[in-house]
């Protein structure tokens, strides 16, 4: 996983409250078995004025210009402003695949989705927690500043507008090492094999009905 | 991996592993616990200083869906499942509930299927219902009715409607496919305690009254209550005379909809239900272990004096046949109700969700929710495909037929068992007599990845549990109702009160 440490990038603002993983990444991208190729159709619904499937060429589909991603001054965003109970709905990990893989890097929004949330930090995106009074000032101030600019500080937790706010934000510092580190959880969690067998010889004696290979 | 480890302690440094912090902690047995803390609390195989935990996962559902990059993250990497024998797997999302016999038409859908047949058979998973065994279905739905979901277990599926599984008073939560590669190279999981909340839910079922709100509505009320993210953060324990009066298959369908709610888990205590339920299914415990087991289960409550983080009571005495307006969950109103006007609302981020909402959906605001008229009908879904769902919906159409504006009427039952049991009840009869379809099992139109889905504008009168834009089908209107009123809306054509049919 690609480490996060310090990132300075273009915000984008989506002004909707309670964008679900549908929306961020519609089913029929879900069919695919690999794990990348998705950032194409992220938002694929608002993004494009026709319908989207797996297999064809979006270069050739016509872009909403309404949608906040298409527009010019905006192109190139890696920070994706949003409202409330971000990622709501599916625990599909498709969905951050495609954020990721459309160029963000980190989310910030009021609130998130718990399983999309812990989706993110699996995949070197950052979801950014603030208040709805700081999400608001960020919103008046990314609508009315072209080619805003924010720096995440991951280290030290802050979120800085140039020449303006920062803001401190929350993350479990375990998570917070993960990600600043680039580590694989899996390989972090064998480092406890002998504990994960201790529990289950316990547990086995305990609930031997959970272990049914056992029964003799 | 980490060739050094940072100066501050931190999660999985190794450095921490003898450490005095990593010993899991006993659980204080003296104070009185939650149900969620005895779950939690027998589940810790170790804790950070954060209050990071590994828990220990007992059943790992898998599907088509979330498991390719899954498998193929542990081939890359050289690792095996650990154990085998927690996993049970099924095909579920993109199968056909037609005509099955002639396989998958659509060759990205095929190539999924077969992809998890070959993962199967490669990695030796020895519990695999594939699309055409007869206990095939969906996958919240085959886990209890194999008694494959036990009280005590965490449970987990790369799936959001894993919470169902909770009904059983097991920890049980979706996660994503690099937690599905997690859980099955290491059977753990790395989780952090939610806050608890208990919603409470009163009322005298039954009492002399005809009709009493079946689980759907149940859980519908309590989401239109406290919101879509008003269980966000939180472990749900429904609890309440009103649920101890459901069925395990309403107690089910209430736990499945805890993640339309927010909560990445919902669940209810033991009782003899519970038991009688799981007593002699192929994957509970054999006879000779059944009383021990049962014995256990039954201390699967929160005691007398727990105490809960936050607390919601709902009088269910109130609660009307709900009928979700909108393209949220929390977007509901009972069938007597009118659509809301925006133009009523303070919030200006709610006000502007519920008019982008009434613009999909082609509804204008005030109109009475039994004015609206409906295209197809939906029966099935994880939330409302279980025999008693489809006994429910037969109640209502039984010499009844269905309105001549339905374009198209289907039943999917939720797993071949169920269909069968079905069957041998006769309900397929009633069901084709009233002028519904009768599929195969699957998840069908609860999501449309296989050829059941919604032409833009339609509108949907369906059992499933999400009602998001395009959810269906691009451009397909979902209204979520309980069979019984999917069942009334198709005889009327319109939504309808099951109470003056019944
Ligand atoms: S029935 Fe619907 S909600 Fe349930 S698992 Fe299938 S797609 Fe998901």
């Amino acid at each position: 996983m690609e480490p996060f440490r310090v990132h300075t990038g273009l915000m984008v603002p989506l002004d909707r409250a309670n964008v679900d993983t549908d929306a961020i990444i519609p089913k029929q991208f879900l069919k695919s078995i690999k794990r990348t190729g998705f950032g194409e159709n992220a938002f694929d619904e608002w993004r494009y004025m026709d319908h989207g499937e797996p297999g064809v060429d979006n270069s050739k589909r016509a872009l909403n210009p309404n949608f906040a991603l298409n527009q010019p001054r905006y192109k190139g965003a890696t920070i994706l402003l949003a409202r409330k109970n971000f990622g709501c709905g599916s625990s599909r990990e498709h969905a951050p695949w495609a954020l990721q893989q459309f160029g963000f890097r980190a989310i910030i929004a009021p609130s998130f989705a718990d399983i999309f949330y812990n989706n993110c930090f699996k995949n070197g995106l950052l979801p950014i927690v603030l208040s709805e009074l700081q999400v608001d000032h960020l919103f008046n101030v990314v609508m009315a500043t072209s080619g805003l600019r924010l720096t995440i500080d991951l280290e030290r937790q802050l979120v800085e507008v140039p020449g303006g706010e920062v803001y401190q934000f929350e993350v479990d510092d375990s998570r917070k090492q993960s990600l600043l580190n680039g580590w694989d959880e899996i390989g972090l969690t064998l480092r406890h094999v002998d504990k994960i067998r201790a529990y289950e010889q316990s547990r086995a004696i305990r609930e031997p009905w959970i272990f049914p290979e056992q029964r003799g | 991996m980490p060739e050094s480890v940072p100066g501050n302690a931190v999660a999985y440094n190794p450095a921490m592993r003898s450490s005095p912090q990593s010993t899991p902690q006993l659980p204080p047995q003296a104070r009185p616990r939650t149900l969620y803390d005895k779950l939690w609390d027998a589940h810790v195989v170790h804790t950070e200083s954060d209050g990071t935990a590994l828990i220990y996962i007992d059943r790992h559902l898998v599907h088509e869906v979330t498991s390719p990059q899954a498998f193929e993250g542990l081939e890359i990497n050289g690792r095996k499942p650990w154990r085998l024998k927690s996993i049970l797997a099924t095909s579920d999302h993109n199968v056909p509930t037609v005509g099955r016999h002639e396989g998958i038409s659509d060759a990205v859908s095929r190539l999924q299927v077969e992809t998890l047949d070959k993962n199967i058979k490669k990695f030796g998973v020895g519990d695999y219902f594939g699309m055409n065994d007869s206990r095939q279905g969906i996958v919240h739905v085959i886990g209890p009715e194999q008694g494959a979901t036990l009280p005590g277990m965490t449970v987990v599926c790369g799936d959001s409607h894993t919470s169902t599984h909770g009904a059983f008073a097991a920890l049980a939560f979706g996660i994503g496919t690099s937690e599905v590669e997690h859980v099955m190279a290491t059977q753990c999981l790395v989780a952090k305690k939610s806050k608890s909340l208990l919603i409470r839910v009163e009322g005298k079922v039954g009492g002399g009254r005809r009709w009493q709100p079946t689980a759907k509505d149940i859980v519908l009320a309590i989401i239109g209550k406290i919101g879509t993210a008003g269980g966000t953060g939180y472990a749900i324990e429904f609890a309440g005379s009103a649920i101890r009066a459901l069925s395990m298959e309403g107690r089910m369908t209430v736990c499945n909809m805890a993640i339309e709610a927010g909560a990445r888990a919902g669940m209810v205590a033991v009782d003899d239900k519970t038991i009688d339920y799981l007593r002699g299914r192929p994957y509970a415990p054999p006879a000779a272990q059944f009383d021990q087991a049962s014995a256990h289960w039954r201390s699967l409550h929160s005691d007398e004096g727990a105490v809960f983080d936050r607390v919601v009571e709902l009088d269910a005495t109130n609660v009307m046949p709900q009928v979700t307006w909108g393209t949220s969950p929390e977007m509901v109103a009972g069938i007597a109700a009118n659509v809301p006007d925006p133009a009523k609302e303070t919030d200006p981020v709610k006000r502007e969700a519920m008019e982008r909402a009434l613009q999909y959906m082609g509804i204008d605001p005030g109109t009475p929710i039994s004015q609206i008229k409906i295209d197809k009908v939906f029966i099935g879904s994880c939330t409302n495909s279980r025999i008693e769902d489809l006994r429910a919906a037969a109640g209502v159409l039984r010499g009844r037929h269905i309105a001549s504006n339905i374009t198209l009427a289907m039943v999917v039952p939720g797993s071949g068992l169920v269909k069968r049991q079905a069957e041998a009840e006769g309900l397929d009869k009633v069901f084709l007599a009233a002028g519904f379809e009768w599929r195969d099992p699957g998840c069908s139109m609860c999501l449309g990845m296989n050829d059941d889905r919604l032409s833009p504008g339609e509108r949907c009168a369906s059992t499933s549990n999400r009602n998001f834009e395009g959810r269906q089908g691009a451009g397909g209107r979902t209204h979520l109702v309980s069979p019984e009123m999917a069942a009334a809306a198709a005889i009327a054509g319109r939504f309808a009160d099951v109470r003056d049919i019944l």
